[in-house]
């Protein structure tokens, strides 16, 4: 029960050996193999029991661990044993050396990390392709701004005859584009917070005019380029310039 | 020329080149010597640091780039679309950190260290273009060998190999809790 919550954190058989090692809060040369084995194997079983994938590796690992414990067990024959003390031999030996090694490469995945947590912080513009404009010039020698004149009220003249022969009704440009008067509420409203509806329309203007100023403001509210306001019951409704 | 105009030169390639610049490359544009071009550099980058410059000028190996700093991370971010930026999983980080300090190295010498099966953190290191092939063994069944990438001292702000943090000595550590 006790290691259910991080079983799948662990990186392979030194991982967890270690990791039980560093509970036991022993010297790593003084581990008791028996005692490791035991807990080793305990973990495995743990895992199987929650249907965790135990690879070959971790059966390896717990498989050198038994391996050494029973070499351990095995009853010593003083004279060969007092040889390999000198001979400082020992059956842990090259598991904890192999233990150590991995342990350094691990704390050292640890620093790496730490460096990548603030340098995967940066960031790089990407190398754009590098091009200027080439100067592709239009040559227009010889010719002065007269001549195009000229040029032009040449292809007026040509096409002059048929005004006269043809009789159009006129109609009236219109007055004031609703784009033109969009831009003329917005430009009212440049230099100040809000404006009055009526102030809006002071300046002496025609009723198509009205009209569009009046289609305008509906259209800048549309846009949601202003707010229209009427803080009291009948006073003057305003228009404010809405703020992003 | 003088010195103030060989920053901004330095400064605009630097910015429009967008990858390392290598010396040899900036003393074909400024034709001057290398060692006056490393000094200006060198005098740009502690500029840019005391200034407190939004970009910095960082050095891998041999080349200089201009980059954001770690500090402004949460800011930049807000321009960028949510994107889920996997880190490296812990098997990759402790792979590569196996990788980076035994180069060049073959599978099987990291999978002994590791004491798992490594091939595919390997392959997620070199789709991220930390670690690539450098070459194979001339042995039995030729391994494969792996070293780290100039992406890696880039990503990890290293600008060689050198700077790796010392590998501490469990050993000692240990036997200094006496």
């Amino acid at each position: 029960m006790k290691y259910n919550i991080t079983l799948e954190s662990f990186e392979g058989p030194f991982d967890l050996l270690y990791h039980l090692i560093e509970k036991s809060e022993v010297d790593i040369y003084d581990v008791s193999i028996a005692k490791i084995a035991e807990q080793y194997i305990e973990f495995i079983s743990k895992m199987q029991e929650l249907d965790l994938e135990v690879t070959s590796e971790f059966l390896l690992m717990a498989a050198t661990l038994l391996e050494i414990k029973s070499k351990m067990l095995l009853p010593k024959n003083d004279i060969k044993d007092d040889q390999m003390e000198m001979e400082g031999i020992d059956p842990r030996e090259e598991l904890i050396e192999r233990l150590i090694i991995y342990k350094k490469y691990k704390n050292a995945a640890n620093e790496l990390k730490n460096k990548f947590d603030i340098h995967g912080k940066v960031f790089y513009k990407p190398k754009e392709e590098i091009s200027y404009p080439e100067n592709k010039d239009i040559t227009i020698e010889g010719i002065d701004l007269n001549n195009l004149v000229k040029a032009f009220d040449r292809i007026l003249k040509s096409n002059n005859f048929k005004k006269n022969d043809l009789k159009f009704h006129e109609i009236k440009k219109e007055e004031m584009s609703i784009e033109q008067a969009m831009k003329f509420v917005q430009n009212k409203l440049d230099n100040i917070e809000k404006i009055e509806f009526t102030n809006l329309f002071e300046d002496k203007l025609t009723r198509t005019n009205i009209v569009a100023i009046f289609v305008a403001i509906l259209e800048l509210l549309k846009l949601k380029k202003i707010d229209i306001i009427q803080e009291n019951n009948f006073t003057d409704i305003s228009i404010r310039k809405k703020h992003r | 020329m003088d010195k103030t105009q060989v920053k901004g030169i330095i400064e605009g390639v630097l910015y429009i080149w967008g990858e390392p610049l290598s010396i040899d490359s900036l003393h074909k544009i400024l034709e001057i010597n290398k060692k006056d071009i490393k000094c200006i550099i060198e005098e740009m980058i502690d500029e840019f640091d005391y200034n407190r410059r939004g970009l910095q000028i960082i050095k891998i190996k041999n080349s200089y780039q201009l980059a954001t700093r770690p500090i402004h991370y949460d800011y930049i971010k807000k321009l960028m679309p949510e994107k889920t930026n996997k880190g490296l999983s812990n098997a990759a980080l402790e792979t590569l950190s196996i990788i980076s300090y035994k180069q060049p190295i073959t599978r099987v010498e990291i999978e002994n260290i590791r004491g798992v099966k490594c091939d595919k953190s390997i392959s997620t290191l070199i789709d991220k273009g930390l670690v690539e092939e450098k070459g194979r063994l001339d042995r039995t069944g030729k391994p494969i060998i792996y070293g780290t990438t100039d992406n890696f001292l880039r990503h990890f702000g290293l600008k060689d190999i050198s700077e790796l943090p010392k590998l501490k000595d469990v050993i000692l550590e240990e036997n200094n809790t006496f």
